[in-house]
């Protein structure tokens, strides 16, 4: 009895992951198969003389970090509100050029003006952000519409903090953020995801904010008839999604130095939104699993290395990426799933009945 | 197949993971009889019908339809109704902004009308002969529950319709839409067809129906002509027990003058609710009752502060509090079992422990998360307590049945150890034997010491649940009987007016 | 109704910019992009600012927008307020006919810059437009000039279908065509850093021998950069590869002047000099010379060598800061 309440468990809680896992496991497969070597990793000295790690894998986790911290935001907004940032790209750009302005008005780059330019950039990508929510939470705006402000000029706003196209900022400490740390051969990217996920599960863990932000996105009304504050949990969630958003736009400028207020994290909100819906969570809020999201993430990167190393012309990719999303997609849909689950209870039946008749006998 | 049978299962069984829900169960629908499908939550019934209507596939058992050669399968609604089986669901799934006619033809592969007028003319004709006051024109959000319930019978019924489902129809309606409905289904009976009817209220039962089936764990307990089965004997079928005294359970007086009241409002109003004075003591069951939009559940909501406050002075043990939102209301000890549990109750896709610990845990903060085993714990414990029927404690809510679920929310209220609990028709929905668990536990809750408001429709289970009742008409307070005046006569008479 | 109100928006601030110039000198309306564009309007419109000064001889009045029917408006106000002469880099090619013809019936003499206008060339004085394809083909011509005894290039495209992609991209295949070049890849980026980077870094996973990388703007020839830092290979001057950009920000030009890199070309922002000299010389009576049959002069495009460029380079021809 036991053992059979912990597979029903094992099946209720993490179901959900069987779509982005599966997704993953067939790109991984099908690179196999296509390439035995493409997930070789090796070391290599890079240009600074550090020993690095490099491969295929390395480039999808670290080229996915940007995704994943947003995915991560994403499900909370989607979860609370029922519906999706579409300024995640924006406001980060706003948020990268904010650290770019703190670094290039200060004296010169250092650890402290490097937190400092950080702190800007997170406080700054929460106003922002909570700008949106107010509309959403207060105004009862749906989210999309909301966002479509800061994703409409949030990009102007980003240009007039440091004017000029492209402004750079050259420092070992931005190189260390954006790419290695001296003496780690992982890239630093990879490393933030881990931290951000690490605090966010440390949020599930010492507060209530999966607890509240589910109960608000399934009944608000039973959520305020319960004490919760449904107005405070949704503004929360685009805050923290801010974070995010200053997070991994810290990242993208730190990769390369520069701030491009328009192409920073282009479209990237698509793909963020994308990531939460092959993780499994509906996009109508509620219930969600936030690794489903990151999952969702690195499958999204490895589909785009993936092409990228089939060399598949420029002019198609987004159509080959397109079909494959289809694909993830509806392996996740609700009637696939039942087909599946039919499927499953069908074979799980007969296993059943056969243990029945050995015990019998 | 027996002679005037249009519909028969046999041995049907169907389970879900954990559930046997049907165990080789019999069910015979005759021509022209109404058929009463009658069980306790969880008996069996909906599913029965999902495997009737062929919404569930069956694991096992036969299915014979009159006019059919051997062994039906039915796979979808669709393809029942093509057989003659059409069903009516509690709630209206027409669409209010059609007119009668379009609702009654539109979307049906059979009527593809070019003509409105002809679509309108057939629509009439078949009003007229069913009885039923509608006009084929007319929009039907513009008709009553009633009606818009007897429409969607109408399209049921106008393809060659053998067996007709009536999936508790009455649940929304008034005494006098009953009876019209009821009218209805004797004139369809005299057509021939066949109806299966599922309800909770025994007395329309008895009042329409000719034969009963009735269900118990997924069992069948037995068929019975209505004439020999006394409505005591059903209820103890379907609790499979011999009925205690119901009248028996009554509690006793508290004197709500002496002493400081547990709470008490003055001039307290709402958004939704005009000024009203209130108090209630120690230990005391008070009722607010009133017909449907009286004000009963607007009062009991601005007590709570579900709805914007407006005004008033509120005591808590006689210390003035501000209520000005539930939270306050939690925080004061106060808890508030709403009226509609599906869309202010429960958290549908969260599971039965989450529902559980949900107030408890917005009490104690955002900050201080119950640890996994204190959640289990609580779980457990009421879900023994309350005798929840439920696979696990990790299952969602939302598949349990409506009385389980209404008793995870009782649950989630008595584990916050509140001074004051107001419960909305808390039995609405609920079949007998959830029902007087349901009251049983009011009259303990009192005896501990807990003040109970106690709303509900039925006057009859309020007489024998409290000691003070608050009559409300037009959104007014306009008596309040207690002690001998508890008759359901005097109530009557209070409600309508007559009492002044 | 919007148009009405744009109009007279646009009129107050030609009112307030005409009263703020009281001084005699030739007087100019000029209707471009805003600078928010790009680094390279950015350059282009401060290098309008520099050239049509008063110390230059000039009153000018400038109006900015990326939308067409702003700019017409805009013109017509030009034209009202009688100026002697209109400069308009249009948003885009059609709808300009009245305007033209407005402008020429009150003997102002119109010149277009950076972007054409679908008109026949006797409604205007001049065009000074970049040849993007010649741009491509200087780039080209430096790399085969490199003497390598193979081409393999990693080519890194800008946003499909706009001019500068186009342009950048035709030399190359064209060179590719002919066997001159052998392209390892050939994938956009569509502007994007970052993606140039990832491009990069999925060549070097998958272990191709390439030697020159073609980015089609600095920005993704510093992606570029990054993913060859990453993976320790050397490039510039004396590197393993020869890294090529586009666009001439200041910044890039360091890297050039460092060695890191080893060409930038440019598609000139700087068009106010010839248009000034030309509008001198119909000061003077003289008629402009050189003009091709479609009316147009082509800006003199530049491409900077790592080898070659100076400090000075930096600050005359690079854009930003």
């Amino acid at each position: 009895m036991a053992k059979k309440s912990f597979a029903a468990k094992i099946r209720n809680e993490y179901s959900q992951l069987l779509v982005p896992l599966v997704a993953l496991a067939l790109i991984i497969l099908f690179n196999l198969f296509r390439d035995p070597g493409f997930f070789s990793i090796s070391l290599a000295k890079n240009n600074l003389g550090n020993t690095v790690l490099q491969g295929n894998l390395i480039s999808t986790l670290n080229g996915a970090s940007e995704l994943a911290i947003l995915a991560m935001g994403m499900t909370l907004v989607t979860a609370a509100c029922g519906g999706q940032d579409i300024s995640v790209g924006a406001v980060a750009a706003i948020a990268g050029s904010v650290f770019v302005k703190v670094l290039r008005g200060s004296a010169g780059v250092t650890p402290l003006t490097v937190a400092l330019g950080i702190l800007g950039g997170i406080v700054v990508a929460m106003l922002f952000a909570s700008f949106s929510g107010t509309l959403v939470a207060v105004f009862k705006i749906q989210p999309m519409i909301a966002t479509l402000i800061l994703y409409t000029c949030g990009r102007s706003i980003a240009y007039w903090i440091n004017g000029g196209a492209t402004p750079t900022v050259e420092s070992p400490i931005i190189n260390s953020i954006g790419s290695f740390i001296p003496g780690i051969p992982i890239p630093t990217p990879i490393l933030i995801v881990i931290v951000v996920g690490i605090l966010f599960s440390l949020l599930f863990r010492f507060t209530n904010l999966r607890l509240y932000t589910q109960t608000v996105g399934i009944n608000q009304g039973a959520a305020r008839l319960n004490g919760i504050n449904s107005v405070g949990i949704k503004l929360l969630s685009f805050v923290l999604l801010g974070g995010c958003c200053a997070i991994a736009g810290v990242i993208g400028v730190s990769r390369l130095g520069l701030i491009n207020h328009e192409t920073l994290l282009l479209d990237v909100e698509m793909d963020a939104i994308l990531s939460v819906a092959i993780g499994g969570n509906l996009l109508g809020g509620g219930k969600f699993k936030m690794s489903g999201s990151i999952l969702g993430a690195y499958a999204i990167q490895a589909l785009t290395i993936t092409l990228y190393a089939m060399k598949v012309p420029s002019t198609d990719i987004k159509a080959y990426k397109a079909i494959v999303i289809i694909l993830i997609v509806a392996m996740g849909s609700p009637v696939v799933k039942e087909q599946m689950n039919r499927l499953w209870k069908k074979l799980a039946g007969k296993g059943s009945a056969a243990k029945f008749r050995r015990e019998a006998a | 197949m027996e002679n005037g049978v249009v519909l028969s299962m046999r041995n049907i069984s169907k389970s879900f993971p954990g559930v046997k829900a049907l165990q080789n169960v019999d069910f015979t629908l005759r021509k022209g009889e109404i058929h009463a499908l009658m069980g306790e939550n969880g008996a069996g019934k909906s599913t029965l019908i999902k495997v009737i209507t062929g919404v569930y596939p069956r694991d096992a058992g036969q299915c014979f339809v009159e006019g059919i050669d051997g062994d039906v399968v039915i796979h979808s609604p669709e393809e029942a109704q093509e057989r003659g089986i059409s069903t009516v669901y509690q709630e209206i799934t027409l669409c209010p902004n059609l007119t009668v006619a379009e609702n009654m033809y539109i979307g049906r592969g059979k009527y593809n009308f070019v003509k409105w007028k002809d679509m309108e003319k057939k629509a009439g004709a078949l009003l007229d002969s069913l009885n039923i006051p509608a006009r084929p024109k007319q929009q039907l959000g513009s008709c009553s529950l009633a009606v818009q319930q007897m429409v969607a019978i109408a399209r049921a019924v106008d393809t060659d319709c053998k067996v007709l489902i009536l999936d508790e129809p009455t649940s929304s309606l008034d005494d006098k839409e009953v009876a019209m409905l009821f009218k209805l289904m004797r004139d369809l009976k005299a057509r021939g067809v066949g109806i299966l009817f599922v309800t909770h209220f025994l007395e329309q039962v008895y009042e329409v129906c000719d034969r009963i089936t009735v269900l118990r764990n997924g069992e069948l307990v037995g068929e019975y002509e209505i004439e020999k089965l006394p409505q005591v004997e059903l209820v103890a079928k379907m609790m499979g027990k011999e009925l205690e005294g119901l009248s028996e359970i009554k509690s006793s007086d508290k004197a709500v003058d002496s002493g400081t009241p547990v709470y008490q409002a003055q001039g307290l109003s709402s958004s939704d609710a005009k000024p009203f004075d209130f108090k209630i003591a120690r230990g005391e069951v008070n009722g607010f009752t009133g017909l449907l939009g009286s004000g009963r559940s607007e009062s009991v909501r601005a007590i709570f502060g579900a709805d914007r406050v407006t005004g008033g002075h509120v005591t808590v043990e006689g210390k003035p509090v501000k209520i000005n939102k539930p939270f306050d209301a939690m925080k004061h000890g106060i808890g508030y079992l709403p009226e509609d549990r599906k869309r202010d109750g429960i958290i549908a896709d969260l599971s039965v422990r989450d529902n559980i610990i949900l107030a408890l845990q917005v009490m104690k903060g955002f900050f201080k998360p119950f640890s996994a085993a204190e959640k289990e714990k609580f779980a457990d414990e009421y879900i023994k307590a309350l005798d929840i029927k439920t696979a696990s404690a990790d299952t969602p809510i939302k598949s349990l049945s409506g009385g389980n679920q209404q008793k995870v929310i009782l649950a989630r209220w008595l584990l916050t150890h509140p001074n004051y609990l107001i419960l909305d028709e808390p039995t609405r929905g609920i079949d007998i034997g959830t029902k007087t668990e349901i009251q049983r536990l009011v009259l303990k809750l009192a005896d501990d010491g807990v003040s109970v408001t106690f709303i509900s429709s039925e006057i009859e289970e309020m007489l024998r649940t409290c000691s003070r009742l608050i009559v409300m008409r037009d959104r007014n307070i306009v008596g309040e009987l207690r002690g001998g005046q508890l008759t359901q006569d005097q109530v009557m008479r209070t409600i309508a007016g007559g009492a002044e | 109704m919007s148009r009405k109100i744009i109009a007279l928006v646009v009129s107050l601030i030609l009112v307030l910019g005409a009263c703020s110039a009281l001084a005699e000198g030739i007087k100019v309306g000029i209707v471009n992009n805003p600078p928010s564009e790009s680094g390279y309007r950015e350059a282009n419109v401060k290098n309008f600012e520099e050239v049509f000064s008063a110390e230059n001889g000039y009153e000018a009045s400038t109006f900015y927008s990326l939308k067409n029917d702003e700019q017409l408006s805009a013109a017509n106000q030009f034209i009202t307020d009688g100026v002697d002469y209109l400069l308009i880099s249009a948003a885009e090619t059609t709808g300009w006919d009245q305007v033209l013809a407005d402008a020429q019936e009150a003997g102002i003499g119109v010149f277009l810059f950076d972007r054409m206008i679908d008109a026949d060339p006797s409604m205007f004085e001049a065009a000074v437009v970049s040849d993007m394809a010649n741009e491509g083909d200087l780039a080209v011509s430096w790399l085969l000039d490199q003497g390598l005894d193979e081409y393999n290039v990693i080519h890194i495209q800008g946003a499909m279908g706009s001019d500068a992609q186009l342009g950048r991209t035709g030399a190359l295949d064209a060179a590719a065509a002919d066997g001159k070049v052998n392209l390892v890849v050939q994938q956009t980026a569509t502007w994007d850093e970052a993606e140039a980077k990832k491009i990069v870094e999925s060549v070097i996973n998958s272990g191709e021998k390439f030697n020159v990388i073609y980015a089609e703007n600095d920005g993704m020839a510093k992606g570029a950069v990054a993913a060859l830092d990453e993976a320790g290979i050397t490039h510039g001057v004396n590197g393993d590869v020869i890294v090529m950009g586009f666009d001439c920000n200041k910044w890039a030009l360091r890297e050039l002047l460092a060695g890191n890199w080893n060409y930038d070309g440019q598609c000139s922002p700087f068009q106010a000099g010839v248009i000034d000299e030309m509008i001198k010389t119909l000061e003077e009576g003289g008629t402009i010379e050189g003009l091709n049959e479609k009316g147009q002069i082509i800006n003199e495009e530049r491409g900077f060598d790592a080898t070659a460029i100076t400090e000075e380079d930096i600050e005359t021809y690079g854009l930003g800061e």
